[in-house]
């Protein structure tokens, strides 16, 4: 690939890097071999920008990131408590905390569980856990995106998952990947790997939080293998301050009648993007990818969602919805790919938003590439304000303006909020969400005009 | 109760909108008034003029609810009065409850008032037996407020949230509109079981149908947005026998 343009910050990144690979004696040379393909990938590529063609990033400007500064310094000063008040918490949950993408064994509060083995992704490599060599930057590393790339370069700890074949386990795994309470804005690139085997049946529940105001930047990556007939039900809550920039990628690989059901619950940073790519790459495989994202102030918040049904007989749904306010930016880009073979796929999209304010903006891109005949699938986006007729029937039983449209957006963030089923993560998300809604209203203009 | 002088209503932002053209009504404590009227006659309008609708602009006249002006009110404001409004069409809400929404709906109103809010429990006591009272099916109330609710499940609903909220002054908008016969008893019998002398009710309907069941007080016949006649409950037998006709024919000459 060639680029017209030179590549945007590398520099800003090499410092740290050449700093990791200078003092990694200690690691296997088959991750060596992989955080340098990364680096090489991204020193080619460089930050994205909206130049002409960039389909991926015409929607988002990510020049704020471009112009800041961030330390690499693994690891940090957190308390249990810290994060217990932060984040959601329950103690018969296996919970693995890393902290500026460093693994903290204090801070985790694992059990003794059959068939689950959780702990730190750098113990993982350096023992040659399970698959980890040939798993690690399978999904997500090798392909020439920026920042799967970026994270790859700086693989080094993070969250390392295994669930032994037959393995059910009702109480969720959660993991928390928080940034310390200084004042120091800082990268991280924590990896998670999660490789469930077959008839295993898991709740992952992914926070992303931090304790500082201060701007962070996090790259994470989450790579998940779903053996055959394997049920994954996934949460991804991500509440990062206002200042931060978090570029998440999540890639699930699903074998045969394997289920992987996601709800992602996004209402933090300044720039955010939820990467999601699932491969459907067996036959009967299902994936249920849904999210709610909230914004407000001048907020950018991406789902960049896609399915690959690459066998036949596999089904796909996605579904987001959008509260945006203030002079927020919301993008969902939704993707479906149905390959030559995966005959019988059915597929379904669909994004809904509501504006608050006519400061705020979505890009809502549903597409479909079909490369098969016998397929079934759907696709739409809406984006209304709410509605008038409704706020006179609320106000007509007495209830007031204000609360009239608490109700309303409260109403139409219901169905998601539902979805979290564990009790510690429903409380946590009804909470965040009705701290937000006051604050989305308050930025809010055109309520009643539609 | 309420004191309708020379009202005068357009839709808002539509010039020579006017819908209607000076309306006088007086309803009493303890009363009930029909007000019937063909298609377009402005009886719905009236109906959503009295409870502040946003649509509809006010251009001449007054409304006064116990000897005060309502016009300058919000349609909570109202509400906070005893004014109820059932709608023709109640609106479909996703993710709303209709527990949830009544409770919001009377802590405004105790708030307004400054008065204490309704305890949870006592709340939960309150509205399971009106739920119980209307024959609501109890696992209808406890979906998003009408969502999926057939016609006649949304004017139940209406009822339900009339027992509730037990205003001074019901206003029900074609409420019969749309039902079968026995969702028809059932509104009636809602009605009738909440008649007492305190408690004021405009029953607006095209059809002499409903009037089987509520027997009016008085009953209005609205024509262009004026009122050509007002009568006793026989006259709703009057207009089901000979319609409309004459009276259009009246209003047309005149106009």
């Amino acid at each position: 690939m060639t680029l017209a343009t030179p590549a945007v910050a590398v520099e800003k990144f090499s410092g740290a890097y050449e700093s990791l690979a200078a003092g990694s004696s200690d690691v296997p040379e088959w991750l060596k071999a992989v955080r340098q393909q990364g680096w090489a990938t991204f020193s080619e590529l460089g930050l994205p920008t909206k130049r002409r063609g960039n389909e991926l990033w015409k929607y988002t400007n990510l020049q704020p990131l471009a112009a800041a500064d961030f330390a690499y310094i693994v690891g940090g000063l957190v308390t249990v408590d810290q994060i217990k008040a932060a984040g959601p918490w329950d103690d018969a949950w296996n919970t693995i905390v890393v902290v500026d993408g460093k693994f903290s064994a204090e801070l985790s509060n694992l059990h003794d569980t059959v068939g689950l083995d959780a702990g730190s992704l750098a113990e993982a490599i350096s023992s040659g856990k399970g698959d980890i060599e040939s798993q690690l930057a399978s999904l997500a590393g090798r392909e020439e995106y920026a920042f799967t790339a970026l994270s790859t370069a700086f693989i080094e700890d993070g969250a390392y998952i295994a669930i032994a074949d037959g393995t059910e386990l009702e109480q969720p795994i959660q993991v928390v990947f928080v940034t310390s309470d200084d004042a120091e804005s800082r990268a991280s690139y924590p990896r998670m790997v999660v490789d469930a085997g077959a008839n295993t049946s898991i709740v992952l529940i992914e926070t992303y939080l931090n304790l500082s105001d201060s701007a962070q930047f996090s790259a994470p990556v989450g790579e998940l293998f779903a053996g055959d007939q394997s049920t994954i039900r996934h949460y991804r809550v991500q509440i990062e301050n206002e200042s931060s920039f978090h570029l998440g990628t999540t890639r699930v690989r699903q074998l045969a009648d394997s289920n992987f059901t996601s709800t992602s619950f996004a209402v933090g940073a300044s720039i955010a993007r939820n990467d999601v790519h699932t491969l459907l790459d067996a036959p009967g495989a299902t994936c249920t990818l849904h999210g709610l994202y909230m914004t407000s102030g001048s907020q950018q918040q991406d789902q960049e969602i896609s399915t690959t049904h690459a066998k036949p007989g596999c089904s796909s749904n996605q579904f987001y919805k959008g509260i945006l306010s203030g002079k927020s930016h919301a993008v969902f880009s939704g993707k479906v790919v149905v390959m030559r073979d995966a005959q019988k796929s059915d597929a379904t999209q669909k994004d809904l938003n509501l504006l608050l304010s006519r400061g705020a903006e979505i890009d809502a891109k549903p597409s479909l590439e079909i490369y098969a005949d016998d397929v079934t699938v759907a696709h739409g986006a809406t984006a209304g304000h709410v509605d008038k007729d409704t706020l006179f029937y609320l106000q007509s039983r007495g209830v007031d303006e204000e609360t009239a449209k608490a109700i309303l957006v409260r109403g139409f963030a219901e169905e998601m909020l539902n979805e979290f089923e564990p009790k510690a993560l429903n409380d946590f998300v009804e909470r965040i969400t009705d701290e937000r809604i006051p604050i989305l209203l308050a930025e809010s203009d055109t309520i009643g005009t539609a | 109760m309420l004191e309708i002088n020379n009202l005068h209503a357009s839709v808002v932002d539509i010039e020579n909108s006017e819908i209607l053209n000076g309306i006088n009504l007086k309803v009493g404590k303890g009363e009930v008034h029909a007000i019937m009227g063909p298609n377009g006659s402005g009886k719905s309008t009236l109906a959503n003029v009295l409870m502040g609708r946003p649509d509809y602009l006010v251009t001449d006249g007054d409304v006064t609810l116990e000897g005060e002006s309502i016009l300058e009110l919000r349609p909570d404001q109202r509400a906070h009065l005893g004014m109820f409004l059932a709608f023709q069409y109640p609106a479909e809400i996703p993710g709303v409850r209709p527990w949830q929404f009544l409770k919001a709906a009377l802590d405004s109103k105790a708030e307004s008032r400054g008065e204490d809010k309704m305890s949870v429990r006592n709340f939960s006591k309150l509205f399971d037996e009106k739920v119980e009272a209307v024959g609501i099916n109890p696992n209808l109330v406890k979906r998003s407020l009408n969502e999926g609710f057939s016609g006649g499940e949304k004017k139940r609903n209406e009822m339900l949230q009339l027992e509730v909220l037990q205003p001074a002054l019901a206003i029900l908008d074609e409420t019969d509109s749309g039902l079968d016969v026995d969702a028809l008893r059932i509104v009636a019998e809602g009605v009738n079981s909440m008649r007492s002398p305190e408690r004021s009710f405009i029953v607006v309907t095209h059809y002499q149908r409903l009037l089987n069941y509520i027997t009016p007080d008085v009953v209005h016949i609205l024509v262009k947005g004026k009122i050509v006649k007002t009568g006793g409950a026989d006259l709703a037998l009057e207009v089901e026998k000979d319609g409309y006709q004459e009276y259009l024919e009246a209003a047309g000459a005149n106009a």
